[in-house]
């Protein structure tokens, strides 16, 4: 087996990404067909989930403010706008350890470009997001932000938040298919990042314990969207923080896949 | 232009998660399947294909024959494009028809109509070719109104009905079937006879793995035997 990473193997890397992420048909009918078989004969479907967070938003909202001792208003919207994200991201993650290892049968049967299963795996994700979001706008309406170019900055930061959830499907979805202990290890991980994200408490509480969540990526990745949503600008450390992980997320991925790529059906 | 080029072609499926040690550098030879090793690393692997080389032209029809494990699947997949080899390697050219399973990705939630779609998709279809031949499909299939209705409402036979008639609504230059297909009751599984005798003279090349000698021996000009992975004899008689 050639191991070693040629400019051939690297090509083919970024051709499987450029043709799996062209295949839009397949991966929206694909992505749409998980969600209706989730909710089959359900007749609320999807907005199930939009129901349950908005409990959880509702229920734990006026309590957490009065424990943390935080004006109800802006701490409902601080709240629902971190929930709503924490499921966006929780989810994908979650997902993506399985985005190879659920498309055994296309993989092994069929040639089709492995970035094509990520793809998918991230449009469900962004699809019950975009039920979920109900959410979101059902607070803003009560507590309008702003509406000027910040809100733009929003609509980027999720789009730059998807983009780099394709390279975390990849890299987590190989590690994944390889070691099968990762999907159980991360998923431990999440029921605790809930708590050591700022999406109940804020950051200025953290005092000088402050870096605790500046060392957390998945802050900055809600920094960017939730900051412009409360009116308050993002920081630049956020922004950078966003962006090297983007660069060197891809980079990384791409290396490792370009590397085992032809592996990963032997895997599953 | 059709044709499949594969020199020492080498296919291994890495074991994971056995107890390796008591396989580790030694080699077994079983009655049936790829032979199992162990590569560099000392995992336990199964070599599937072993140094596999053939040349298929415009014309050929080749019956993969060989005990069940002999590496005839893996073949065609490899041929398919989901696998690539380990080593040696293997250049197709031509629209290729795999045949290899028919209902995969078909959505048991959607209607007949909307899976047809997504099958299409899915063999690379367009969406105006696939608008020009539903109607085709559909009668073909002869499930009525029931097209509209989930496929989950469907008996076994309707649904092989419709994936038969998707799959095979199109001609290609490579064929790719493990077992001949038949489907249906009578005179359904007639119709569809016919249907697919048309698409394998269509096709340029047809590769297909069966254990039925009478009928490989009908419709190939060409025999490969596998072994363990390993190409024991490449005839155009049937191998005696």
């Amino acid at each position: 087996m050639n191991t070693s990473l040629s400019v051939r193997s690297v090509a083919r890397a970024l051709e499987d990404v450029a043709d799996g992420l062209s295949r839009v048909r397949i991966w929206h009918m694909l992505a749409w067909q998980e969600i209706r078989q989730r909710y089959r004969r359900s007749i609320l479907g999807p907005f199930w989930l939009t129901i349950s967070t908005g409990c959880l938003v509702a229920g734990m909202g006026p309590l957490y403010s009065k424990l943390l001792n935080q004006p109800l208003g802006v701490y409902f919207t601080y709240i629902a706008v971190g929930f709503v994200l924490w499921q966006l991201i929780a989810g994908l993650i979650s997902d993506c350890c399985q985005s190879f290892i659920n498309a055994e049968g296309f993989i092994n049967q069929m040639k089709l470009p492995l970035t094509l299963h990520v793809a998918r795996v991230v449009w469900k994700n962004a699809l019950m997001f975009a039920h979920n979001s109900v959410i979101v706008f059902a607070v803003l309406v009560f507590s309008p932000p702003p509406f000027d170019a910040a809100l733009l900055t929003s609509i980027a930061g999720l789009a730059v938040l998807l983009f780099n959830a394709l390279w975390v499907g990849l890299l987590l979805g190989m590690l994944s298919a390889r070691f099968r202990d990762i999907p159980q290890f991360i998923n431990s991980l999440l029921q605790v990042g809930l708590f050591l994200t700022p999406i109940l408490w804020k950051v200025e509480m953290l005092g000088d314990w402050r870096w605790f969540a500046i060392a957390n990526p998945v802050y900055h990745f809600m920094e960017v969207i939730r900051s412009p949503l409360m009116g308050d600008g993002v920081t630049a450390q956020s922004w950078m923080a966003v962006g090297i992980i983007t660069v060197v997320g891809w980079v990384v991925t791409l290396g490792v896949f370009a590397k085992f790529r032809a592996r990963i059906p032997f895997w599953i | 232009m059709a044709l499949a080029i594969a020199r020492d072609v080498v296919v291994e499926f890495p074991v994971y998660g056995r107890r390796q040690q008591s396989l580790k550098r030694s080699v077994l030879r079983a009655a049936t399947g790829g032979i199992l090793a162990t590569d560099a690393r000392d995992h336990v692997v199964i070599r599937a294909l072993d140094q596999v080389s053939f040349e298929l032209a415009e014309g050929d029809r080749v019956a993969l024959i060989g005990h069940n494990g002999s590496g005839k699947s893996t073949l065609l997949r490899v041929l398919a494009g989901a696998y690539e080899p380990v080593s040696g390697s293997i250049r197709v050219e031509g629209s290729v028809a795999s045949m290899l399973s028919i209902t995969l990705g078909l959505d048991m939630e959607a209607t007949g109509y909307e899976n047809i779609f997504m099958r299409a998709a899915l063999m690379g279809l367009s969406q105006a070719r696939t608008r020009d031949l539903v109607d085709d499909i559909c009668d073909f299939a002869e499930l009525g109104d029931y097209i509209q209705m989930p496929m989950r409402t469907y008996s076994s036979g309707m649904l092989m009905r419709l994936a038969f008639a998707i799959s095979t609504s199109v001609s290609s230059d490579i064929l790719l079937m493990d077992e001949w297909l038949s489907v249906g009751d009578a005179s359904f599984s007639e119709k569809a006879a016919r249907r697919l005798k048309s698409r394998v003279d269509d096709a340029k090349i047809m590769v297909l793995a069966s254990h039925d000698m009478a009928l490989v021996k009908r419709s190939c000009n060409r025999f490969i035997t596998l072994e363990h992975g390993l190409i024991t004899s490449d005839s155009t008689s049937y191998p005696t």
